[in-house]
């Protein structure tokens, strides 16, 4: 009798996950788009005159400014609104890209072996040996900074977190009774990739995808925060707790609300993320 | 464990080493700044600058450059540093025991608070303990390395200002140490003050660096730990009446211990890696902080041959794991 309840009870905790993490994603999604309407103010515009002013939970601080100023007097909630375009353009575009990149190698890898599945496993077995942040580093170092350098260094990085899954899922699926029924009726090999196995790859694929987005929003604050993200003048979270670092003791919320910004997105992808995984895969509960 | 398998594993290092090699390589060589333009001081000639570029071997093709620093760094020979103007072995070596004794530190806290938190979250679970347990190891998987790094110096440094935020060790003190492992050296030298202002400049990196891996390994032990309590030979252990923490710790952990371990090594170079950052933070003087540094100065020798040493340490740490593993399973012990 307990069975059916607690699977239901794990079932139901999954939904609320889910449909918190996509309310919050949703929100963030909607200040991105329409962040021209809802910033208060021209987050590049300066204004030497009010440098570093206090948020609104603070005395003396001014009520045009609701969080503050930075060191150039920019209004901290519209670079905070402007970041938030960053965080997800990279989130979206980064995680999608390396996970196709990752999923064709994979798919590719685990079902025709051979020799394309010892390149593609040696190539993984290389990239794993590299320190990520420092490869992401000279990456963009290399690329040059830009939103475009950020995308392809996260892409170039962690392919290899959907391959190993991916290839691995492969194999186990290859070997299930389904394909070889589908061999024996006389299915193309392609049709078999994408028709069979690529359906019982995806909802590993959806879940690493959407844990894949908070591992870029927190890649490309690394970058920022290392200078190497986009152009120093553009608003990124990453930026502004770099900015906010300098001035810490003056000033201690200017770094502290980016901060709050990242983990409130990541934390949305992750419970997105481990609800999805929780119900699409009933197998994978654990 | 056997001895073949070992040597197996060595062979296969190899041509990963190779490959990391050969990447770094060409990579850094398509590097659009000009790391002569950064050395040169201002008057330089034209014939200066061509003379620079000859001395570093930046005058040849690629191929031919990648062979002759290839069969140098077969000798032990990394090259010079072009910013410090120091040899790379000798620039890596000297930073290399901080770094160790950080990751070493931070490796032995994120086990020790990993295990002990998974053990709690088992003993009461579905009681308030395992709440906060599960509310933390949630919370900590949204938060990585480098901003648990900036909270700390944010509370700790700042609003109530009780540890140092950076460096290793304080600068007023004057050091008779002969190696770089400050910390071993002290306590087994018994300097007991010095020892302390150490760990008291480490703590925070070192659990910052802990942190996202405490909560994996709390996160995989609780739930291989809730299936082993299962087991029949737990009940029997039950019967026999044996007292609950006896059994959890005893019979249950060690068996609940190997996937953890089997997981734990991809999860070990994370927290190496994340070295880089956190020392950079921390102004801590390791080989992560040389890093960022000689990406910045775009010093190529330098960065050949801090990747290499990553990779190398990166499959040490993969090895050591694998083999604790092979210990710990009996079923691929004897493979």
């Amino acid at each position: 009798m307990s069975e059916p309840t607690q699977s239901r009870r794990v079932h139901q905790s999954s939904l609320i996950r889910v449909w918190l993490g996509g309310i919050v994603i949703g929100l963030f999604f909607l200040i991105a788009v329409f962040a021209p309407w809802i910033a208060p103010h021209d987050p590049l515009k300066q204004d030497l005159f009010s440098g570093l002013m206090a948020p609104f939970w603070l005395d003396n601080h001014d009520p045009a400014f609701l969080l503050g100023t930075d060191s150039l007097g920019r209004d901290v909630l519209s670079r905070l609104i402007y970041g938030t375009q960053v965080a997800l353009i990279v989130a979206f575009i980064a995680a999608s890209l390396a996970a196709l990149l990752g999923t064709v190698l994979g798919l590719l890898a685990g079902y025709y072996g051979g020799w394309l599945d010892t390149v593609v496993s040696r190539l993984v077995e290389i990239w794993m040996a590299f320190p990520p942040v420092l490869l992401s580093i000279v990456l963009v170092a290399v690329i040059g900074t830009g939103l475009h350098s950020v995308v392809i260094a996260i892409v170039i990085i962690d392919w290899t977190r959907f391959c190993r899954v991916v290839r691995a899922e492969t194999l186990v699926q290859r070997e299930q009774e389904y394909i070889s029924s589908a061999v024996s009726i006389g299915f193309e090999r392609w049709t078999i990739l994408w028709r069979e196995i690529l359906p019982n790859v995806l909802p590993l694929l959806v879940t690493l995808l959407t844990l894949e987005m908070g591992i870029a929003v927190i890649v490309e604050a690394i970058l920022s925060f290392v200078g190497l993200s986009v152009s120093s003048d553009q608003a990124t979270w990453g930026g502004l707790i770099q900015e906010g670092r300098q001035y810490v003791h003056s000033a201690w919320w200017v770094m502290s609300l980016p901060m709050i910004c990242i983990i409130i997105a990541v934390l949305a992808f992750n419970a997105l993320g481990d609800g999805l995984r929780a119900i699409l895969d009933p197998v994978m509960r654990r | 464990m056997s001895f073949p398998f070992l040597l197996r594993r060595l062979v296969l290092v190899i041509p990963t080493l190779i490959g990391v090699s050969i990447i770094v390589f060409v990579l850094l060589r398509v590097v659009p700044g000009d790391p002569i333009m950064m050395m040169i001081p201002p008057g330089a000639t034209e014939d200066d600058i061509d003379h620079l570029r000859q001395l570093y071997g930046l005058d040849k093709p690629i191929l031919e450059q990648y062979f002759d620093w290839f069969s140098e760094v077969l000798k032990g020979d990394f090259g010079t540093s072009i910013s410090l103007r120091q040899d790379v072995v000798e620039l890596i070596l000297s930073r290399l025991p901080a770094t160790i004794e950080l990751a070493v530190a931070a490796m032995f806290i994120s086990v020790i608070l990993g295990t002990l938190l998974a053990l709690i979250g088992t003993f009461w679970s579905n009681r308030w303990p395992e709440i906060i347990v599960d509310g933390f190891t949630g919370l900590n998987q949204a938060i990585p390395d480098f901003l648990w790094g900036l909270i700390f110096i944010l509370v700790l440094g700042v609003l109530w200002p009780l540890l140092p935020v950076s460096g290793r060790i304080d600068p007023r003190i004057s050091l008779d140490l002969v190696s770089q492992f400050y910390i071993a050296e002290s306590l087994i030298r018994g300097e007991f003050s010095v020892f302390l202002t150490l760990i008291k400049h480490m703590i925070m990196p070192a659990i910052a660096l802990a942190l996202p891996l405490t909560a994996v390994i709390s996160r995989s032990l609780k739930a291989s730990l809730r299936e082993t309590m299962t087991q029949d030979y737990i009940r029997m252990a039950q019967i026999k009446g044996f007292g609950p923490w006896r059994i959890l710790i005893v019979e249950a952990l060690r068996n609940a211990m190997i996937p953890t371990v089997a997981l734990s090594g991809v999860q070990f170079n994370f927290l190496l890696g994340g070295t880089v950052l956190i020392e950079r933070i921390f102004s801590y003087p390791g080989i992560g902080n040389m890093s960022i540094g000689a990406v910045i100065d775009r010093d190529l020798p330098l960065i050949q041959g801090l990747i290499i040493t990553f990779a190398i340490l990166f499959i040490i740490t993969n090895l050591v794991i694998d083999m604790s593993y092979r210990t710990l399973n009996p079923r691929v012990r004897n493979e």
